[in-house]
């Protein structure tokens, strides 16, 4: 028997299976969005916040204040905006540089294989505040292994240096996170290196390629579509990262690895300007769409170039 | 490739090693450090402990109420992935299986949500649930139910997306066969393609619980003593004088093993969740 229906009732069924996705999306993310813009434009402090709407309106003075480089509040963002900066693109960097190396040397089957993916994997399934509390463990200055290995065992440096606080704790900060992201890449660029077929590599061996022609004619142009997306989620995540240095050095980061996550949290919730902050919010998600338009316009045309 | 020469494989077993150093590191120090006596990890580093105690195992409980802090981590995060994978599976079906007006907004704006830094909603969405509580009585804000909410939405888009890629790769044949046999859409779905979908159930469903077990920001400025997750409660072994690294080794170790269980025994459906998603 076949069941005849209305077509009201059918039309209508896939938006009531989206509705509870796109209610919770819309009460966890639209709606707040559209709020923190509104709320940059009002003069927030802990005296106006328990009923925000009725605060005084600010106009542009929260934008103005957070992009004038001469005064301590712009000084302070543009110098945090540079420390993220570098370390994006280090941190990225280094990560899928060690991700594509492991996944390319891993590529074929050793004795051991399985067991060492398995490790490889650790630092994305541990959870980050169990792992990053760790490393604050392991660079602590007197009772830590770095100094330790790197003072007592290996004489490479004559004091023991402060790790956690001055200048020293960006090389600390970038540490965790190449530790905590390059798995990801592995874990990416193995499963793309799954669908490189065999022969490939066995008709490049017939024709007398070495491993470097290879991996350079065979491996890395395989892989380009994977890293076209890989990029790009590690650079928003490192980017937005905020559990790292929030677990390595708590609500305060020193100036040195100062990340625009945490410098905006602490001028929110500690220094209680929530109008400031949601003003430097507004600028941070600009520039992310801006340079996520933009990366995405180049890599398409790239790829439109190719076809 | 194909038969590696000599010096490759040396240097391939010389870099491999180096990165298993780096990443393992970590995890020595967690467990050599939880076996450790108070004034072993109060002195200068040593790898081992000058006595083996299992001590840091017993007095993590009762320095700081782990035990709750675990209880609210397994309830929070379990609802928050029972409730992701419920309406994934609900959004992911419509998308994959019918074609409709708006389908592609859809996608686009669930997907960009994952780009926004997750600072640019923290404040707005604390007073909206300030806001909320106030004027409906519904406390969302210090409760266990307003972090279920928040996180059940970190995991949803990947997750919606990945499933729509799990769904697209079971045919559309066996949909029609189950409508000849009289199968409306909901008893398709649940005889046809969710068992045929379970691989990629299990990866998002470890994917969502990761992702709320580990979150840190909403869960410092959203919870209280009572809702407090093990993100958060784990900084209570610093006392003003003294941090007790054994035991903070010790809880980390224990929070962390059934993650890494779990991670390890389901990465397989992970890696073809992604290469499913990502790479096709």
């Amino acid at each position: 028997m076949i069941r005849l229906r209305r077509p009201g009732r059918r039309a209508a069924l896939p938006y009531l299976l989206l509705l509870p996705a796109l209610a919770v999306e819309l009460l966890v993310h639209l709606v707040p969005m559209v709020v923190g813009i509104l709320m940059s434009f009002k003069q927030l402090t802990q005296f106006t916040i328990r009923d925000w709407t009725t605060a005084p309106a600010a106009g542009t003075a929260n934008y103005r204040m957070a992009l004038d480089f001469n005064a301590p509040v712009g000084r302070a963002l543009l110098d945090s905006f540079w420390t993220t900066c570098a370390f994006t693109l280090l941190s990225v960097g280094l990560s899928w540089l060690i991700g594509t190396t492991a996944a390319v040397l891993m590529q074929d089957a050793f004795r051991g294989r399985a067991l060492l993916r398995a490790a490889f994997l650790l630092p994305y399934a541990l959870p980050v505040f169990a792992s990053v509390i760790t490393w604050s463990f392991m660079f602590q200055r007197d009772t830590g292994l770095i100094n330790h290995v790197l003072h007592d065992q290996l004489h490479l440096i004559g004091d023991k240096p402060f790790w956690l606080i001055g200048d020293n704790s960006f090389t600390a900060l970038l540490t965790v996170s190449v530790w905590r992201s390059w798995p990801f890449a592995f874990l990416t660029l193995t499963a793309g290196l799954q669908n490189i077929p065999r022969e490939l590599y066995e008709a490049a061996a017939l024709d007398g390629a070495g491993v470097w022609q290879q991996i350079r004619r065979i491996t890395l142009p395989s892989l380009r579509p994977v890293n076209q997306v890989l990029v790009l989620v590690l650079f928003l995540w490192t980017f937005n990262d905020f559990n790292t240095p929030f677990v390595l050095f708590g609500k305060a980061a020193p100036k040195a690895a100062d990340l625009i996550s945490v410098h905006i949290y602490q001028a929110s919730f500690v220094t209680w300007n929530f109008g400031a902050g949601s003003a430097m919010s507004v600028l941070l998600l600009l520039f992310l769409l801006l340079v996520t338009a933009g990366y995405l316009f180049a890599t398409n045309r790239r790829r439109g170039a190719d076809d | 490739m194909i038969d590696p020469p000599a010096w490759f494989r040396r240097l391939r077993r010389l870099v491999l090693l180096l990165l298993a150093v780096f990443t393992l590191t970590p995890v020595a120090v967690m467990l050599s450090s939880s076996l450790k006596p108070l004034q072993d990890v109060q002195g200068p580093w040593r790898w081992l402990p000058s006595h083996l105690t299992f001590r840091p195992y017993l007095d993590i409980w009762t320095t700081v109420p782990l035990a709750r802090y675990f209880t609210n981590s397994l309830i929070v995060a379990g609802s928050a992935t029972a409730l992701s994978v419920l309406l994934a599976v609900l959004a992911g079906y419509a998308v994959s299986r019918y074609r409709f007006p708006g389908r592609r907004l859809f996608t686009t704006t669930v997907l960009s949500t994952q780009m926004f830094p997750g600072i640019l909603f923290l404040l707005p969405l604390f007073l909206l649930y300030v806001n909320i509580g106030n004027s409906t009585g519904i406390a969302l804000y210090g409760s266990r139910g307003g972090l279920i909410l928040t996180y059940l939405t970190f995991s949803l888009p990947f997750s919606i997306w990945m499933l729509v890629g799990y769904f697209d790769s079971i045919p559309r044949d066996l949909d029609e066969a189950a409508a000849v046999d009289g199968c409306g859409p909901v008893r398709t779905l649940l005889r046809i393609v969710l068992p045929a979908a379970v691989p990629g159930i299990v990866a998002v469903a470890v994917y969502a619980f990761m992702t709320a077990w580990g979150e840190v920001l909403f869960a410092s400025v959203m919870t209280n003593d009572q809702t407090r997750t093990l993100a958060v409660g784990l900084q209570g072994y610093a006392t003003q004088t003294d941090v007790y690294w054994n035991q903070v080794m010790a809880a980390s170790l224990v929070v962390s093993v059934p993650m890494v269980a779990g991670f390890l025994l389901l990465q397989r459906y992970l890696v073809a969740g992604l290469t499913a998603g990502a790479v096709k």
